[in-house]
This record gives C-alpha cells, sequence and structure tokens, in this order.
C-alpha cells in the first residue's frame, strides 16, 4: 500500500479522492440539489448493492472458472453448464427434501463428481493440448445443454427461497429525512446479504486454502510451474483432480444461488459463462483476487447502468472489457 | 429369413410410397421461441399449434400437410434466419411465423422479397407489422399489443379508481404497443402516467429496476413475459414489495400464472387485458380448453392453454380453412390461397375474427383480473369482454395516425 502510494502518488490521490466521495454518497444524507440531478439516494444504495451482491454470485462462478485456468491452463468452457446443472441439481434437493442448505451441499458435491470424471475421462487424455481441450469443452457445454434441455424442459426453475429469508430488512443507511424529522432508512432484501456474505466467507476461505495450507501451496507452485512440480514427486493428477472438482463444486453452490435469486433455465448457462469470462479477462485470468474484483466491479456496472444509463446498460461491461483489454491485458490484478 | 423379407418389404414400400402412392404434400414453415428468454411462451404456442392439427386434422382434400418447425430466440435476426432456412433448404411453401413483435417486423419485411410465398403470423403483436407498409403476403390473425390492452385503461381508473400509474416493460416493438394500447386510454380517462422504465428483454437482476419503482402512484403495470417476468416477481417478493400491479398480455398469463414457486401469489387480484380470459365460459373457448387438456398429459402443458396457444391455434385453423376453401391450390404464386385467407371468418376460440385492408385482425378482447382457484393454481376471470376491436382502437384513421408510431415515449399522456 505504502509503495503503491510512493510509486503511484497522482493514482494514490485519485483513489483516495474516489473513496472519500464513495464513502460520503453513502452515509451523507443527500442535498436536494444532487437529488434533483441524479435522482434520489435510495436508487443510488440499491443500486450499489444490488452490483456488489450480484458480484457475490459472479465471483462464485468466475472463481471456479480461474483457478481451473490458473493450475491446468485450461480455458474450460463448459463451466456454465456446470453452474446451470448445480442449479438443477439444488432445486431438484430443494423440492424433494424442502432444505435449502442441503441443497447446496448436494449441488456441490454432484457437480463436483462431474467435474472428476470430466477431468479423469477427458481433459486427461488431451493434458497440455490448450487448443483442444478447449475445443473439446465447447462441445461438450452444447452436448450438456442440450441433455438439460430433455430432461428439465425450457421451464424456469426456482429453488425456493426459505421463509426466514423472504423479505427486507432494515439496514443502518439514512436515505432521507422526512419532513417530521424522522429518519428513514434502507430496505433491503434479505437473501442478497446472506448470499453476499456466503460469498465472502467462501472468498476469504479460499484465499486462505491456497495461502496458508499445504495443499494451497502444492497449487500455487503447480501454477508456477507443473514440470517442476511433478518432478520433486507430488501427485500431479490428484491436485489436478482436486482442483477441477473444488472449481466445478463452487460452480454448482453458484447455480442454487443463481436460481434463489434469480432462475434457471435453458440459455442461463452460456450467460453466466459469459459473464465469468468477462469477469476473469478484467480481474486476470488465473488470479482469485482478480475475480474477486472483476466481479465486483461488472456487478455494479451492470446494476448502475441499468439505473442510470438503462438504454445502454449492455454495453457497459463489455466497455470496460475493451478498456481493459486495451490498457492492461493481462488483466487487473495478473501477475505478469 | 424374417429379417431379409421385412427388409424387402421395407424397402418396396419406401419405393412405393415414392411412385405409385404419391401423395402431393404442402410443406409449411413453423417457427417459435423455443430458445432463450421466451421459451415457455414458443413450447406453449407449439401446443396450440398441435392442438390445432388434432382437431382439423392435416388432410386438404388429397394433399396433406407436413410441417417444418424452426427454433428462434425471440430477436429479429434469429427469426429471420429461421425463416430463410425454413424457405432455402426445407423448400417450404407457407409460413407460420413469428412468435414475437420484434420478430414479426422483420419477417413482415423479408416477407416482401418472397412475394410468391404466403406468410401467415403465428403470434407476433407489435403494431408495426401490419401497420405500417404492409406486406401484401402477410396475414395475422391475432391482435396486436394495443388491441390487447383495450378496456383495461378504463377499467383502472373507472373502477379500481387508479389515477397514476408507472409502467415497467420489456425494451421492444410489442411491449411499446401494450404501452401505448394502455397509455392511450387511460390518460384519455383522465389518468397520469408518471414513469415508463425500460429494461432489455432478458433481464435477469431486477432488483436495482425495482428500487427504482416510484412509491407515490397508486399502480404499477407490468409489460413483461417469460422469464423475465418470472425473475422480476421473485425479486420483487424478496424486496417485500407491496404496489398495486397491472399486467400486459403476457405477464398475466398461463406461461406466468402456473411458474414454479411462490412468487407469482403478488399477481393476485391483478387486473390486465389480453386477448383471452382463462375462465371465460364461451362454450367455443371451454371446448378449445378441452382440446388442448386432452391433447398432452397433465405434467406437459398448463392447467389452461396461454395466449400463445390460442394464438397459434387461431392462425394454424385460419391456414388450414383457407386451404381448404381452395381445395390445396397453390399454382399461380398462391394467388387463391391468399385471396380465400384475407376474406375468411373464422370462428376462434377467444371469439370471431376477421381481417382488415392490412390483413390485420379484428377481434375480441377481455379484460380480466387473476384470481385463485382455492387450489393454488391461478386463472384470469372475465370482467369485460369486449367485441370488434380495430387496430385503429376505435378511433379515426386521421387522428391515430398522428399519434405515431408505439415507441418508449409515444403516444404522450393526453387526450387524443
Amino acid at each position: 500500500m505504502a509503495r503503491f502510494i510512493e510509486r503511484h502518488p497522482a493514482w494514490a490521490l485519485i483513489v483516495i479522492i474516489a473513496v472519500a466521495v464513495l464513502l460520503w454518497l453513502v452515509f451523507a444524507i443527500w442535498p436536494p440539489g444532487l437529488e434533483a440531478a441524479i435522482g434520489r439516494k435510495r436508487l443510488f444504495l440499491n443500486a450499489v448493492l444490488n452490483g456488489i451482491t450480484l458480484g457475490g454470485l459472479y465471483f462464485l462462478v468466475a472463481s471456479g472458472f480461474t483457478l481451473i485456468f490458473g493450475l491446468m491452463r485450461n480455458v474450460n468452457l463448459a463451466h456454465g453448464s456446470l453452474y446451470l446443472f448445480g442449479g438443477y441439481i439444488g432445486y431438484a434437493i430443494s423440492t424433494w427434501t424442502g432444505s435449502w442448505i442441503l441443497s447446496f451441499i448436494v449441488a456441490f458435491i454432484a457437480v463436483a463428481l462431474v467435474g472428476v470424471i470430466l477431468q479423469l475421462a477427458v481433459f486427461r487424455r488431451m493434458e497440455g493440448q490448450d487448443l483442444r481441450q478447449t475445443m473439446v469443452t465447447i462441445g461438450l457445454s452444447i452436448v450438456f445443454a442440450d441433455l438439460m434441455l430433455w430432461v428439465f424442459g425450457g421451464d424456469f426453475y426456482q429453488v425456493q427461497t426459505p421463509s426466514w429469508l423472504i423479505g427486507p430488512v432494515q439496514l443502518p443507511l439514512l436515505t432521507a429525512i422526512k419532513s417530521s424529522g424522522e429518519p428513514v432508512y434502507l430496505q433491503y432484501p434479505l437473501v442478497r446479504l446472506v448470499i453476499f456474505a456466503a460469498s465472502v466467507v467462501i472468498g476469504i476461505a479460499m484465499w486462505l486454502a491456497l495461502n496458508r495450507t499445504r495443499i494451497g501451496m502444492i497449487v500455487r507452485a503447480g501454477v508456477d510451474d507443473r514440470d517442476i512440480l511433478a518432478a520433486t514427486g507430488v501427485r500431479i493428477q490428484l491436485v489436478f483432480v482436486l482442483v477441477f472438482a473444488l472449481g466445478a463444486g463452487l460452480a454448482g453452490i453458484a447455480g442454487v444461488v443463481g436460481g434463489t435469486f434469480q432462475s434457471l433455465s435453458p440459455g442461463e448457462d452460456t450467460r453466466f459463462l459469459l459473464a465469468s469470462l468477462v469477469v476473469v479477462i478484467v480481474g486476470g485470468m488465473g488470479s482469485i483476487p482478480g475475480a474477486a474484483l472483476g466481479a465486483v466491479i461488472i456487478g455494479l456496472a451492470e446494476q448502475l447502468g441499468s439505473v442510470y444509463i438503462p438504454t445502454y446498460a449492455i454495453v457497459v461491461t463489455f466497455l470496460i472489457m475493451v478498456v481493459v483489454l486495451a490498457l492492461r491485458p493481462q488483466g487487473l490484478l495478473a501477475r505478469r | 429369413m424374417l429379417k431379409g423379407s421385412l427388409g424387402l418389404i421395407a424397402l418396396s414400400s419406401l419405393l412405393l410410397s415414392g411412385t405409385a402412392f404419391a401423395q402431393e404434400k404442402i410443406k409449411v414453415g413453423v417457427t417459435a421461441t423455443l430458445e432463450g428468454t421466451y421459451t415457455v411462451l414458443g413450447e406453449d404456442g407449439m401446443r396450440g399449434h398441435q392442438t390445432a392439427l388434432n382437431v382439423l386434422g392435416k388432410k386438404i382434400g388429397d394433399k396433406e400437410l407436413e410441417f417444418v418447425v424452426a427454433s428462434t430466440d425471440a430477436t429479429p435476426d434469429s427469426a429471420v434466419r429461421a425463416v430463410r432456412k425454413l424457405i432455402e433448404q426445407d423448400k417450404v411453401q407457407i409460413l407460420l411465423s413469428p412468435l414475437s413483435g420484434d420478430e414479426g417486423i422483420a419477417v413482415k419485411n423479408f416477407a416482401k422479397t418472397h412475394p410468391e410465398l404466403t406468410f401467415v403470423n403465428a403470434a407476433s403483436g407489435a403494431q408495426e407489422t401490419t401497420y405500417v407498409d404492409p406486406a401484401p403476403n402477410f396475414f395475422r390473425y391475432n391482435m396486436d399489443g394495443a388491441q390487447w390492452q383495450v378496456g383495461l385503461g378504463k377499467y383502472a381508473y373507472e373502477t379500481k379508481g387508479y389515477r397514476k400509474i408507472a409502467t415497467v416493460g420489456e425494451d421492444y416493438s410489442f411491449i411499446y404497443t401494450q404501452v401505448f394500447g394502455l397509455v392511450l386510454e387511460f390518460c384519455g380517462a383522465g389518468g397520469q402516467v408518471t414513469n415508463r422504465q425500460w429494461v432489455p428483454l432478458g433481464t435477469k437482476d431486477f432488483a436495482s429496476v425495482i428500487a427504482a419503482l416510484p412509491d407515490d402512484v397508486d399502480a404499477i403495470y407490468l409489460g413483461l413475459g417469460g422469464a423475465d417476468a418470472v425473475n422480476f416477481l421473485n425479486q420483487y417478493q424478496q424486496a417485500g414489495g407491496k404496489a398495486h400491479l397491472m399486467g400486459g398480455s403476457i405477464m398475466i398469463d398461463q406461461t406466468i400464472l402456473s411458474s414454479k414457486g411462490s412468487a407469482k401469489n403478488a399477481l393476485i387480484g391483478t387486473i390486465a387485458a389480453s386477448g383471452q380470459a382463462d375462465t371465460w365460459e364461451d362454450p367455443g373457448w371451454q371446448k378449445f380448453v378441452k382440446a388442448y387438456q386432452d391433447s398432452f398429459p397433465e405434467s406437459k402443458r398448463f392447467p389452461s392453454p396461454s395466449l400463445l396457444a390460442t394464438n397459434y391455434y387461431g392462425s394454424t385453423m385460419a391456414l388450414i380453412l383457407a386451404l381448404r376453401q381452395v381445395n390445396g391450390d397453390l399454382s399461380n404464386n398462391q394467388a387463391k390461397l391468399k385471396d380465400a385467407l384475407a376474406k375468411i371468418e373464422i370462428d376462434a376460440p377467444n371469439g370471431k375474427i376477421k381481417l382488415d385492408a392490412n390483413r390485420q385482425a379484428i377481434g375480441t378482447n377481455f379484460v380480466t383480473e387473476v384470481v385463485d382457484d382455492g387450489k393454488g393454481a391461478l386463472f384470469s376471470k372475465v370482467v369485460k369482454v369486449i367485441p370488434n376491436v380495430n387496430q385503429t382502437l376505435g378511433y379515426d384513421p386521421a387522428v391515430f395516425a398522428k399519434i405515431g408510431l408505439p415507441s418508449r415515449t409515444v403516444p404522450e399522456c393526453k387526450k387524443y
């Protein structure tokens, strides 16, 4: 941090000012002039919170994607299918048992198993052939999409939110003060906050596992140089299978999350594949913190865009991607 | 031995069917949105189409109809691609297409490049399709989005007492047309539309849209369909929304009312208008509902046909009846068929339908209210039936032309 300020004093100043403005926008009562210019504060706060919580969902999908890429240099374009499959599994379990929590566990395990099978039966056979692997994953994603269409049909499925999560909560953020002097606090859907908290916990757990454990050390070593790692006697294939299972399982969990606050239907697979591609391109391929940053940026861009420039909201995400590709092609937080 | 002789029989029958028993086929291409946001709508449209074939049969004199289905995703380019493929690869002679508003405008324009073929609109409802520069070989037996809103504005203003409303709609031609119809009538009655919000087709995360809904209005009008509508309702429930709602024709429809989960319950009591009402007691409608229910097992259909099923049924019916009138004669660039299509009046399940000079349907409209049948299933109940709704909504054509074409901001909220 200190080094960054020393090296780029101008940028640091801009960042500090931006953070200060943002904090002021979030916590202060907006003067009437500002409300007239850019709309009510409630709207702004909602869009920001929505962007961050949507970022949480994107992070869950993209972290698995970036983890698999980082270690195996395998651009798994069937990742969206894993997401949708996890969602369907979660839906089936939650309607069958009525337990929302259980649906996460089963979806994680089931999709992780699919990941293991994919790794053992497909990717291991074509190790090191990036292009071939990518083509195979495109083919697989089409096959999976048709299989799921066959089994689940074109219907929309929604994972039922447990009753204790339905409805809004009051956040300690002032949006306005009524003429009577009574403060108005922000109401926000509880389920989104819970899901966001869960994705933060998962993100931190992944970071700790990668940076503080022996397995994490092996994985990081594998990211840097697979061949040397294998030469030291580590059973690299086992590590690959584990990482693939974890990445796939995360996509499965994300599917249940997506099915809870959005919906599941054919086409969602490609939408989330595209979203995670954009997220990791912005954040940096193979970097977990990069995926987190990218996810929040894309989530915020989508939501703020849909409020303030609804007509061009779709373009904003891709504009960000274009700018990142032009100025910092390796991604914002990539190491090289 | 057995295998060999069986093979021989199969082979000879194949040869025979190619020569001696050659039955002339009439090839019809059908498109439906079997992908993307409107998948469920497309699927139920195809059910309506199938029901029509079950009821009417595929025989046209000594010829037989053969259908080739292509899938689209509600975007105009997907519709043109599908139609082009049907014409160029499958060599279809007649098109039953398309389902969605923007698709309709594109296919109508494309129809002009094939004046020799006949296009029967399947279900699309943008006003522009038949109102602006219509194609002489494009026939539409369903009303447009504005016609489907007739009655709603007055009912909301006079009976429900709503004075100020806001709208949320998908950003494309059909919903523009629906809002057009609503605004004309509601503002004409003296109401105010304070805010019109447009979201891209295929929006998944409505949280910010919901946050931006104004709270100083009497009701909020929802012009959404398919996955968008389900997502909206789900997130509306999570956000604890409690406003009075009004619905467009594909919002208050079995495609949404029979979706899974409890979010749809927010719609109970919602008023809407559409080209049909689920609980209409007319015998023709009840017969159609029965035919639809009998055509598919209960798990593979909705409790009652959606607007899309009804539209596909009506357009298939019009086509078959017209073909039978001319005995399947497609000679001379299908001139006889086109003539018959333009003149035919059909007894569709949702009322009598005839075409105007632009080959656009004049039909019956329904104002409805959503009710719970007591077992958790939602239906639209008839409040008012309005016959003979034409494309200019009863306005003098010259006055109507001055209003302008439906768009994000047209019409203005005033009395025309």
